[in-house]
């Protein structure tokens, strides 16, 4: 089974994503399960969400406390929130930041990887929503979801235009990572 | 499993379900974390994907089930959902729908009771209706709760029963919870599910007198009579999930289900979502030879007192997990009512019972696996603490 | 008699119930005073003053308890409680 933990902050959609990312796996032909750290919803309050991608029926309901990937929508929140609680030693911390990975001294053994998806947006959405560009950044980054799958659920979930624009965003996002 | 799975949120699973069921009156208000399930049956009212059927709004949960009180005397196939503050602002009217006889099937979104003010997941609200005259039946996952609203009517609407059913889901945890669930099929669900035609309706044409007045000559016996329709439900709630399995291919448990408990030294009983993560604990625990099950309670109301009886005589220790307490007796009602169905039997085994997950605190493995650890130290040198928290922060006391 | 599911009765169960009996006075019907208005018979709790077609009035004995309204609330002194014999 894999875990995934999202950061955001309320607004950013970290919660789509994290649905988006079910739907995407289950797609693939995987059982999938997203939820949220249900908070009491603020617009910019932490928020975190939480996936969990199987081959099997997934019946665990608690919260995921040793995440194999992590996704941080806003670097802000580096300094609010322990972004690599738990984070296992060969698992990844997908930070959307245009800084490099080098820039960010957590206490970690995960490997930590960059993409200015907010760049992405601007240039191809024309908004700073960066949710589903890491989705696509996560499917390049870890191989974990064909990137398809992803740009699939994006469009169904955002029909028209805006859908258009975000599956163009991922693909973008998946080939840098891809890349690297 | 049959059917194509699509993932959707939990709530929408029950909102869809509840429209197959082919409701004609629905009346609710909004409260968190029940909100998701009445704004995708507002959705489909909308979208005129619900047929005859009145979605009636109103200001407050007392009016929403005050109102299919009515609804259901004429005959509708009635349908509310609340939780928390919301249940218990209905908890009088409660009392008249089942002593009225009136089959409401009511899903709960499960959550804590204030003060202080807590919107999470427990058990609480439902079990402070424990005494209201509702089955109340408890799912583990959004795929049983959508079903178990079929199931509900089916049992609640039967003649011999008419009783009302709140079917529990656990709020947050269930209710937003996005996985790949088979949506209720309309065709089979119709095969399932008769028409609800009750013996007896309010109609101008033909008048007669609901929730009449009861004197003490005749009170004992209204009690005794709703008694019986809970001992009926007993089976038909087995049938139930019977037919359900052989329309649908889905099963859940009757009464109760259980999970590695055979030949399970530590049998462990809980209701709703945590039992998906105990199962989990069990198969890592088995690969360790510990000898552990699970006894899932599904219907709390009527309580399986023969069927637990007959699943538990084998076992060394019986080990309750609750999200509720009775303040004053120190345990959760999962724990005090297994321990009384045991009473004046042959059966002898130690009973302990654990509280977790009391608004919205998170039930990690190694909570569950804690709870095995302390069943084991009991099997070697029995009870010590009859009932405790299991993740109380003792840090803050 | 059983109990029916919910316990729903049939209409009419009042009309078996003759109230008669529990009058201590009754009311005397003094017809030359009366001017046909009617308050006795809209205000009676026991719907026992029955207007005629004339507009005069009869009492029903089965179900008037003797309460006196009608001979309370009468502008013209056309009723007038007496002593039930019994």
């Amino acid at each position: 089974m894999k875990e995934i933990r999202i950061h955001g902050r309320g607004g950013q959609g970290s919660v789509t994503a994290a649905e988006l990312l079910a739907v995407a796996a289950f797609e693939d032909g995987k059982y999938s399960q997203a939820f949220p750290a249900f908070g009491v919803e603020r617009r910019g309050a932490p928020v975190t969400a939480f996936t969990r991608i199987n081959d099997r029926r997934i019946r665990l309901r608690s919260q995921i406390y040793e995440p194999d990937y992590i996704i941080v929508q806003d670097p802000t929140l580096i300094e609010v929130v322990d972004v690599a609680s738990g984070a296992k030693p060969n698992g990844k911390i997908l930070i959307n930041t245009e800084f490099s990975p080098d820039t960010f001294d957590l206490d970690t053994e995960a490997q930590v990887m960059t993409i200015d998806a907010t760049r992405i947006a601007l240039d191809i959405i024309g908004r700073p929503i960066v949710n589903t560009i890491l989705l696509g950044a996560f499917a390049g980054a870890t191989g974990e979801i064909r990137v398809e799958s992803i740009q699939n659920a994006v469009t169904e979930r955002f029909p028209g235009k805006v859908g258009e624009k975000n599956s163009q965003a991922v693909l973008e996002a998946y080939q840098r990572m891809e890349a690297v | 499993m049959t059917g194509k799975m699509t993932v959707v949120e939990g709530s929408y699973a029950v909102a869809h379900a509840v429209k197959i069921c082919r409701p004609n009156v629905i009346s609710a208000y909004p409260i968190t974390p029940q909100t998701h399930i009445v704004e995708d049956l507002s959705q489909f009212m909308a979208d005129g994907e619900i047929p005859n059927c009145e979605y009636i709004n109103v200001e407050s949960e007392f009016s929403a089930i005050s109102t299919l009180v009515g609804a259901s005397a004429v005959g509708a196939r009635t349908y509310s959902s609340t939780t928390s503050q919301g249940l218990e602002l209905m908890h009088e009217v409660l009392f008249n729908v089942s002593g009225m006889r009136l089959p409401i099937v009511m899903t709960v979104a499960n959550r804590a009771v204030s003060a202080p003010i807590n919107i999470w997941n427990d058990h609480q609200d439902s079990i402070s209706q424990r005494d209201t005259g509702w089955m109340q039946l408890y799912a583990e996952d959004p795929q049983e709760a959508a079903d178990m609203t079929a199931q509900a009517y089916r049992v609640a609407e039967d003649k011999d029963i008419m009783l009302p059913a709140m079917v529990c889901m656990d709020g947050f945890i269930l209710s937003h919870v996005y996985e790949p669930v088979i949506l209720l099929e309309q065709e089979l669900t119709d095969e399932y599910l008769p028409g609800f035609e009750p013996e007896h309706i309010l109609d101008p044409a033909k008048p007669k007198t609901f929730g009449a007045f009861a004197d003490p000559s005749t009170y004992t016996e209204f009690r005794y009579l709703q008694q019986k329709g809970m001992d009926a439900a007993l089976e038909k709630i087995e049938n139930a999930a019977d037919d359900f399995n052989k329309i649908f291919g889905r099963y859940y448990g009757g009464l109760i289900d259980t999970y590695e408990a055979e030949d399970a030294e530590i049998l462990l009983f809980a209701m709703g979502s945590v039992v998906g993560t105990i199962k989990d604990v069990i198969d890592r625990a088995r690969t360790e030879g510990v000898k552990v099950g699970l006894v899932k309670v599904r219907a709390f109301r009527p309580f399986p007192v023969e069927a637990i009886r007959k699943v538990v005589k084998d076992a060394s220790v019986i080990v309750t997990l609750d999200k509720n307490i009775s303040l004053g007796l120190n345990e959760g009602a999962l724990c005090t009512e297994v321990k009384s169905c045991l009473y004046n039997t042959d059966i002898n085994i130690p009973v302990i019972g654990f509280l977790l997950g009391h608004g919205g605190r998170d039930i990690p493995r190694r909570n569950i696996r804690m709870i095995i650890d302390k069943a084991k130290q009991v099997i070697r040198s029995g009870v010590t603490i009859e009932s405790e928290y299991a993740d109380l922060r003792g840090e803050l006391i | 008699m059983k109990i029916t599911i919910g316990g729903v009765v049939e209409p009419g169960t009042t009309r078996a119930n003759k109230t008669g009996g529990w009058r201590n006075f009754k009311p005397l019907y003094h017809k030359d005073k009366c001017i046909k208005c009617g308050l006795c018979s809209m205000l009676c709790p026991d719907s026992s003053v029955h207007e005629q077609e004339d507009k005069y009035v009869i009492f029903d004995f089965d179900f008037c308890k003797g309460c006196g309204i009608c001979a309370n609330e009468c502008p013209k002194d056309a009723i007038e409680m007496v002593l039930e014999e019994k």
